[in-house]
């Protein structure tokens, strides 16, 4: 397969963008009405194929078409839809079983009709996915799910979930799991806001009681759900890592936003420190661009998770900084009371708070220690470590 | 313009055919034999580089014997030297006297010099002070005095990369009017040139004693500064593909040793602490990579401030190399520290690297003045609680 990208899929990709900007005008039509206009053109996703909201042409072309329609004013389709947008997607993509349903789905998840979260985590299954315990159970043309889920942002406002639950207990854990879209409005489920050390609740308790899901909705096959949720887990992992192509923008831009502000607190050791984070940020953003430039067609590999490695590590060593900066003040924190119902995005807040967020950044979406497993395994070729569980029916591993 | 990472079928090629000729020619046993004699590197391979592979000017416009190409081009060249730890002058001649001629205004010292060395049948060496990557003028220690039509050149130079074997000296010389830039035979009357016992066997110093030498004026006090600058931010630039190359070989070898070496009954390379390791090596190579092709591409093509490309590379893949370094002595546990082992003459390769052209230090202290000194304060952005 080669590399890069082709001049005729390139002109393609920048004419039908030219064409919906003129024809919907982003200042001058609704944002749902642009997106699906985005959708129909087959810009949403450019490697999808036509008629699912993509041409069918590389992935690294979808950078021409978003450059075009953000430069109009266009909103970004990840900061509308995060999860329905960058991992439902291309899961529903890859692994709908009903073309019709998964253009049913697809549309409005392009235009932000539909946000979707993700039921993934579980109180007793964090960096161990495949341990998860939540069960589905066949009945007729429906499953029945029961179990409880965690750490799940948005699903508050989400119209469906994409669910991994455990159908055979009886297989080795990552042999008995299946992938459902679950309606978030069907009877049995039920969210609670889960609040978190910033004192805002971005996060859910998602509770599972005899919840009902036809049989249409699962994707793939039964007992194939962690084949599916690779699908959905290295798109998370690109897209979270994936950042911005503008030098100096992203978390940094605060502490060199502060820095400019606060002269006097100056020192050249903080100066340096700052130069580095500057720099790594840039040898992220770099690397970002190469990435995106020798896109193919297919799913982003594992290499996504350098981006997401690093991105949370920088994060985090960028508000600590900016916390050194400050000094007695950063100590101060406007209220930990609950804002907007609990569910202000922190990363809009103060820098205190962006500092205290900050601390997820390494857990969620895939722990530091589990991506540098996942380099270290599937990307430099490393054997495995010793599994407890390898081989054994998930019902007999233990467990807490 | 050519597209921004992504490298032509033309540039695949020849990466291969660089990687092969130093697979026949530039081996361990090889490396270990020249970097031990005399002249340090093996002047018939030197000459088939120019001569038959032609890879050794491949910035430099065809009237002077180049290949006309581009910067990244030779980037990829270098990559590949780097990778084998190729003997040579590379940094000398390919790296920092190729760069300063082709930036000079004038033609006719180019033609003079330029070929003979795009060719491999002469080498060169550059003597001019820098700081922090960039030259400084108030640190240069020769004297050069008007001698008729010519000049004639005296001082020391402490340490010279490449110059003990060099056919040709660019030296830089403070005269009437400031420092220029004068070249200077290597076999010259009053050439003195002691080499050094250096910690990087594979590269070369000397100490340069000059007394009262022949010399021909090739950039005056209004241009050298111009041309040692640029010659400085294109040497950073390969001087960073060549990191590069050597810290993909050694996480490569490192790997491979983690996979084949059994401790506990398994495979090291399972166990998280090495795999970790092995892990943020493959991030720092990569970091490196995209910050050198970035740079090679910014400076051909002039799509970045080129200083500030030349610093983030150097930055990032100085600091790169020799961690990756110090991680593969690391990871290969005692073996590594053996003189028969390969390791450690990566490792002083990267050490002597991340010093030649600015530590990473000091090109931090560039990024620092270029990005953070110039920053605005945006009011409210980020806010601050106030308690």
């Amino acid at each position: 397969m080669s590399t890069g990208t082709n001049a005729t899929d390139a002109a393609r990709v920048e004419e039908a963008a030219r064409r919906v900007v003129e024809q919907h005008p982003p200042g001058s039509v609704s944002q749902q009405e642009f997106l699906g206009a985005c959708f129909e053109a087959g810009l949403s996703w450019v490697h999808f194929p036509a008629g699912l909201g993509g041409l069918g042409v590389s992935r690294g072309l979808q950078a021409t078409a978003d450059e075009i329609l953000q430069a109009a004013g266009g909103p970004v389709p990840f900061y509308v839809n995060p999860i329905g947008y960058g991992m439902a997607a291309p899961t529903v993509r890859e692994h709908a079983r009903d073309p019709g349903l998964a253009r049913e789905w697809l549309r409005p998840i392009a235009t932000g009709e539909h946000i979707w979260c993700q039921l993934f985590s579980e109180p007793g299954a964090g960096s161990d996915l495949a341990g998860l315990a939540t069960s589905a159970v066949r009945d007729g043309d429906e499953w029945l799910v029961n179990g409880q889920k965690v750490w799940t942002s948005l699903a508050h406002r989400s119209r469906w979930a994409l669910l991994l639950a455990r159908t055979d207990p009886d297989q080795p854990k990552h042999k008995g799991l299946t992938y459902f879209v679950l309606d978030m409005q069907a009877p049995g489920v039920e969210t609670r806001p889960l609040r978190q050390m910033t004192g805002q609740a971005e996060f859910n308790e998602v509770y599972l009681n005899d919840a009902r899901i036809p049989d249409a909705h699962r994707l793939g096959d039964v007992g194939a759900g962690w084949r599916v949720a690779m699908t959905t887990l290295m798109n998370e992992r690109s897209a979270i890592g994936g950042g911005s192509s503008v030098r100096g923008s992203g978390t940094i831009a605060d502490a060199v936003a502060l820095w400019a502000r606060y002269p006097d607190r100056r020192t050249p050791v903080l100066r340096d420190r700052l130069a580095a984070l500057w720099t790594t940020a840039e040898a992220h953003r770099l690397t970002g661009e190469r990435a995106r430039r020798s896109a193919t067609a297919g799913s982003p590999g594992p290499e996504g998770s350098i981006a997401k490695l690093v991105s949370a590590e920088l994060n985090q060593r960028v508000y600590e900084f900016c916390m050194d900066l400050l000094g007695p003040e950063g100590t101060l924190y406007g209220s930990y009371a609950l804002r907007d119902n609990g569910r202000e995005a922190d990363f809009r807040g103060p820098v205190q708070q962006r500092f205290l967020r900050s601390r997820a950044n390494t857990i969620e979406g895939g722990t530091s220690e589990v991506l540098r497993n996942i380099l270290g395994e599937r990307v430099l070729g490393l054997p495995g470590d010793l599994r407890a569980d390898a081989n054994r029916p998930w019902r007999e591993v233990p467990r807490g | 313009m050519a597209d921004t990472f992504v490298f032509s079928p033309e540039q695949q090629d020849l990466r291969r055919a660089v990687r092969q000729f130093c697979a026949e020619f530039s081996d361990e046993a090889t490396v270990r034999r020249l970097m031990e004699s005399p002249a340090g590197y093996d002047p018939k391979t030197w000459s088939r580089l120019g001569a038959e592979l032609g890879v050794l000017g491949l910035a430099v416009p065809t009237e002077y014997g180049g290949a006309d190409g581009g910067l990244v081009d030779q980037a990829v060249v270098v990559e590949e030297f780097g990778a084998a730890l190729l003997c040579g002058p590379v940094f000398g001649t390919v790296a920092l006297a190729i760069p300063a001629l082709v930036a000079l205004s004038g033609d006719e010292a180019k033609a003079d010099l330029l070929p003979a060395l795009v060719e491999g049948a002469r080498t060169a060496a550059l003597a001019a002070p820098e700081r922090a990557g960039r030259f400084d003028p108030a640190a240069v220690t020769v004297a050069a005095t008007p001698a008729g039509e010519s000049w004639t050149l005296t001082g020391r130079v402490a340490q010279v990369v490449d110059a003990t074997a060099a056919d040709l000296l660019l030296v830089a010389a403070t005269g009437p009017d400031g420092a220029a830039l004068f070249a200077v035979e290597g076999t010259a009357q009053g050439v003195l040139r002691e080499p050094l016992s250096t910690l990087d066997l594979t590269r070369q110093q000397a100490a340069l004693r000059l007394e009262k030498v022949p010399a021909r004026l090739l950039a005056g006090a209004g241009e050298a500064e111009r041309v040692i600058g640029h010659a400085f931010d294109v040497g950073a630039v390969l001087l960073a593909a060549e990191q590069v190359g050597g810290a993909q070989h050694l996480l490569d070898l490192s790997v491979e040793y983690a996979k084949g070496r059994l401790q506990f009954g398994r495979p090291i390379g399972s166990f998280q602490a090495v795999k970790h390791r092995l892990a943020d090596m493959l991030v720092a190579v990569e970091h490196a990579r995209s910050t050198a092709y970035h740079a090679a591409w910014a400076l051909q093509d002039g799509t970045d401030d080129p200083a500030l490309a030349a610093s983030i590379a150097q930055a990032t893949c100085s600091q790169a190399y020799y961690r990756v370094a110090a991680d593969t002595v690391q990871v290969h546990g005692g073996i590594g520290f053996t003189w028969e082992h390969r390791a450690h003459l990566y490792y002083k390769r990267a050490v002597t690297d991340a010093a030649l052209l600015g530590s990473a230090e000091a090109h931090r202290e560039r990024i620092a003045a270029l990005v953070l000194d110039t920053a605005v304060p945006q009011p409210g952005t980020p806010p601050v609680a106030a308690g």
